[in-house]
């Protein structure tokens, strides 16, 4: 297990943003975090990342305890995360953007803006590379949010919603994109709406409601487990899961 | 131990001042609460006031406190000016762009200053300028006392603005949801326009009631600027009674805390006191946490 | 590497000034611009690279100058070794600020006034002490050897242009190394910075103490050249204005714009001279006057004009 989270508790005053949560995550698994807005998995993410720190509970990081640590450490650690909104350093090009992250490891400049370079093909921005990160599209920033992540070289990705504000042709670029990133080795959780891309991606999948896990699995199981579906995703969403199944199936 | 002899009139005198303080920095405060901006010439458009006041005296031979309903409307119409015509286009929505605009805004005054007026160090006399009231035993000097009240009364009229009229109302609207009141059809920029012309307005007062016991020169705002600053980040930022309370106490420090330390030192403790408020409590002494 | 070579240029063609130059006027308006340009740069360091915009620089200047001036009077210390000294006291004062400011997370106008009110303190300060000289200051007696760091126009123009070409190196060490991606990072955005696992509080420490120490030379220099520093001229907002200036009008953030903002600024003054006399704050009017315009019609300054017109 690349990481384990023990009973992880947040609150923000009288709001109980996380609850309790445990999970583990193998290594070299695409897994996704669901559920609906404000059900805490953002605050989730943030403590994971070292930007909150958890009331109680801990978080394990290939067998470290790395809670409380602050960003950049968990970060040279192995883990890096994405915004779900994005944050580009706006001033800068695609690759003077790309290349912070590839400075983690990479002292040499000339050999970071080579190593962003290198990591813009892998997510399709090459094209881009001497853009303001300003004039980008929004499916351009989340690209690019991705390449920056990447760039550092983590052994586990926590993706806050790439997909997000996509048009279906975009999410089916991207999507082979991120299939990419685990077969190089590296482990994703991914936090997403997109259901198709949950279907078609992730092996295992775990559902968030008012800060607390309520079911986990297979994605088909998930799917199809009534609570979920009633309770916490709404009507209409069964008939959309069950859709996106059928889509990823015939895939 | 201090005599008591000694302490009263010190905090006789720091309350004064205190006044004037508070007066200042609810101007400041108003601004920073309802534009969020921080406005750094803030001093030096209290220095132009008092040079108004002061060549309202002598050219004109209009007593400083008649002057009032003069000066007040003329700081208001700079301000709002300054807010539209200037600051408002140059900002570009940037903190850092309006400190500096605001940085530029004070250069220009207080140097155009120097140029008209020269460096010379100027008071007025007036026939109650030297006159003194004794309470309980502390000889206080008159104008001192005026200037105390009058800044108190100026803050309440502040205050009946704010919180009883339509224009109070448009005001705090706009500090709290600037686009939710340009949806419900408040003219923003005109609102804004008017809080900067009613923050420098309060200046005008505050130069009317200080000008008699103070004396000006080109760079006598410099020392109200820091001290106004202290006064709104002590009290809070955009906090009406944070500021009067905390005009109250900074007059204070620095007068008990001058007969210890003298004159200049006694200074240091106010920066000190702004630069611990800033790192430690930015929301202020009495303000909530965020 | 051409860019480094640019820098290699301009010390020549500066260096050979002396040869073609010999007013006394001109030396003397040469020197002050690189000084002007030295100071810019101290503030481009922290504010231009780093986003952190002080107003008090003065704090960092007037501990390098005081620091020459005591050490040299009171203790009797040798200039060229009083120099290094200033610096890292400068420096020093610099990692001081920075870590109660950045320890609290303080940023933008909040960072302003904070830096604002410790060259306040510092200036009630220097005019509160003897070693300091008080309200007096303190005077470097005149004894012109290149022993002691004392020179003609001609020997100061080479100490102002090598403190400058230290500067223009450590800008453009910044705008090519990780470091100054880094830096640049947390300027554009501090949490994603530090997502990508930089240490923001250690970047920008570095940035301030860089920034205190090359003032602080800058004050140091002015005390060797002038010979005097009193609490006003070492700690008063205008060095903190002079600086912030040369950078925002040359253009923040790039290696070449507060020398650009330092020549604009200089040649601005002497027309301002020359069309309407000497009166006292004139030339401060146009300053501030400057100061508004830029920001509001060129935030990127006269380089930032310049690199949009070629593009």
């Amino acid at each position: 297990m690349i990481l384990q989270v023990r009973n992880i508790s947040r609150s923000f005053g009288g709001l109980k943003a996380v609850q309790d949560v445990s999970l583990s995550v193998r290594e070299g698994s695409i897994s996704a975090l669901i559920g609906p807005n404000g059900a805490g998995k953002t605050t989730l993410f943030a403590i994971l990342s070292g930007f909150i720190k958890p009331d109680g509970g801990s978080v394990l990081f290939k067998g470290k305890d790395i809670t409380g640590m602050p960003p950049h450490r968990i970060c040279r650690l192995g883990m890096t995360r994405t915004f779900q909104l994005v944050q580009p350093f706006a001033a800068q090009t695609v690759r003077e953007n790309i290349a912070v992250g590839a400075h983690l490891g990479i002292a040499s400049r000339k050999a970071a803006l080579a190593k962003a370079e290198e990591v813009a093909r892998q997510v399709g921005l090459e094209e881009q590379l001497h853009k303001p990160a300003i004039d980008l599209t929004i499916a351009g920033r989340k690209r690019l949010e991705l390449a920056r992540a990447i760039a550092t070289e983590p052994r586990l990705l926590l993706l806050d919603e790439v997909l997000a504000g996509l048009n279906p042709q975009e999410i089916n670029e991207m999507l082979p994109v991120i299939r990419g990133i685990r077969d190089a080795g590296v482990t994703v959780l991914m936090i997403e709406h997109v259901m198709q891309a949950v279907m078609s991606l992730s092996e295992h999948a775990r559902v968030l409601n008012n800060g607390s896990l309520i079911a986990e699995g297979a994605p088909v199981d998930i799917a199809s487990n009534p609570l979920v579906i009633e309770a916490y995703l709404g009507h209409g969403t069964a008939e959309r899961l069950r859709k996106a199944m059928e889509a990823a199936g015939a895939a | 131990m201090l005599e008591l002899s000694i302490l009263f009139p010190a905090l006789l005198n720091g309350l004064t001042m205190g006044a004037v303080y508070a007066l200042i920095a609810l101007g400041l405060t108003l601004i920073y609460g309802v534009l969020h901006i921080i406005n750094f010439a803030h001093g030096a458009a209290l220095m132009m006031a008092l040079y108004g006041v002061y060549y309202l005296k002598d050219s004109a031979g209009i007593d400083p406190y008649l002057a009032l309903p003069v000066v007040i409307p003329v700081m208001f119409a700079a301000g709002y000016a300054l807010q539209r015509g200037v600051i408002g286009r140059a900002s570009h929505g940037k903190d850092e762009n309006i400190l500096l605009v605001t940085l530029g805004i004070s250069i220009v005054l207080e140097n155009l200053a120097l140029f008209l007026f020269r460096s010379d160090t100027r008071t007025i006399d007036t026939p109650y300028t030297l006159s003194t009231l004794d309470i309980a035993g502390a000889m206080i000097s008159l104008p001192k006392v005026v200037a105390f009240g009058g800044a108190l009364v100026t803050a309440a009229v502040l205050l009946l603005i704010v919180y009883g009229t339509d224009l109070g109302r448009a005001i705090r609207a706009c500090a709290k949801e600037r686009q939710g009141a340009k949806l419900v059809g408040i003219d923003v920029d005109h609102v804004f326009a008017m809080s900067f012309g009613i923050g420098l307005a309060c200046l005008g007062a505050a130069a009317c009631f200080l000008l008699p016991a103070y004396y000006v020169n080109p760079t006598v705002g410099n020392g109200f600027v820091l001290i106004a600053f202290t006064v709104v980040v002590l009290g809070g930022m955009g906090s009406f009674s944070g500021a009067l309370l905390g005009g109250f106490i900074i007059g204070i420090v620095e007068s008990v805390g001058g007969l210890w330390l003298g004159e200049s030192l006694g200074q240091i403790g106010i920066f000190l006191i702004f630069i611990a408020v800033l790192l430690f409590r930015p929301q202020g002494l009495f303000g909530a946490k965020a | 590497m051409r860019s480094l070579a640019a820098i290699g240029v301009f010390a020549l063609l500066i260096a050979l000034v002396p040869a073609m130059v010999d007013s006394g006027y001109l030396l003397n308006a040469i020197i002050m611009t690189l000084y002007a340009a030295l100071l810019g740069q101290a503030w481009n360091i922290l504010g231009g690279f780093g986003g952190l915009f002080s107003f008090g620089h003065a704090v960092f200047f007037g501990t390098g100058a005081y620091a020459m001036a005591v050490l040299q009077v009171n203790f009797g210390w040798n200039a060229w070794v009083a120099l290094p000294a200033a610096m890292v006291l400068g420096g020093a004062v610099g990692g001081f600020i920075g870590a109660l400011s950045f320890r609290y997370g303080l940023r933008g106008s909040y960072f302003a006034l904070v830096t604002l009110a410790f060259a306040e303190v510092f200036r009630v300060l220097a005019n509160t002490f003897q070693f300091t000289g008080a309200g007096v200051g303190l005077m470097v007696p005149l004894k012109e050897s290149a022993l002691n760091m004392q020179f003609g126009k001609t020997g100061f123009l080479y100490l102002i242009l090598s403190f400058l070409i230290a500067a223009q190196l450590v800008a453009w060490w910044i705008r090519h190394s990780r470091f100054g991606a880094w830096l640049q990072a947390v300027r554009d955005n501090e949490e994603s910075a530090s997502a990508l696992g930089v240490d923001v509080f250690r970047v920008k420490m570095l940035a301030i103490v860089m920034a205190g120490m090359l003032m602080a030379c800058g004050g140091a220099f002015y005390v060797q050249y002038l010979h005097y520093i009193d609490p006003h001229l070492a700690f008063g907002a205008s060095v903190s204005v002079q600086a912030l200036m040369a950078a925002i009008v040359g253009g923040i953030g790039s290696v070449w714009g507060p020398l650009v903002g330092a020549a604009a600024l200089q040649l601005l003054g002497e027309l301002t001279r020359n069309l309407m006399g000497d009166a006292p704050g004139i030339n401060l009017i146009v300053y501030g006057v400057v100061l508004v315009l830029m920001v509001n019609f060129m935030p990127r300054g006269i380089v930032g004009l310049a690199t949009r017109w070629k593009r």
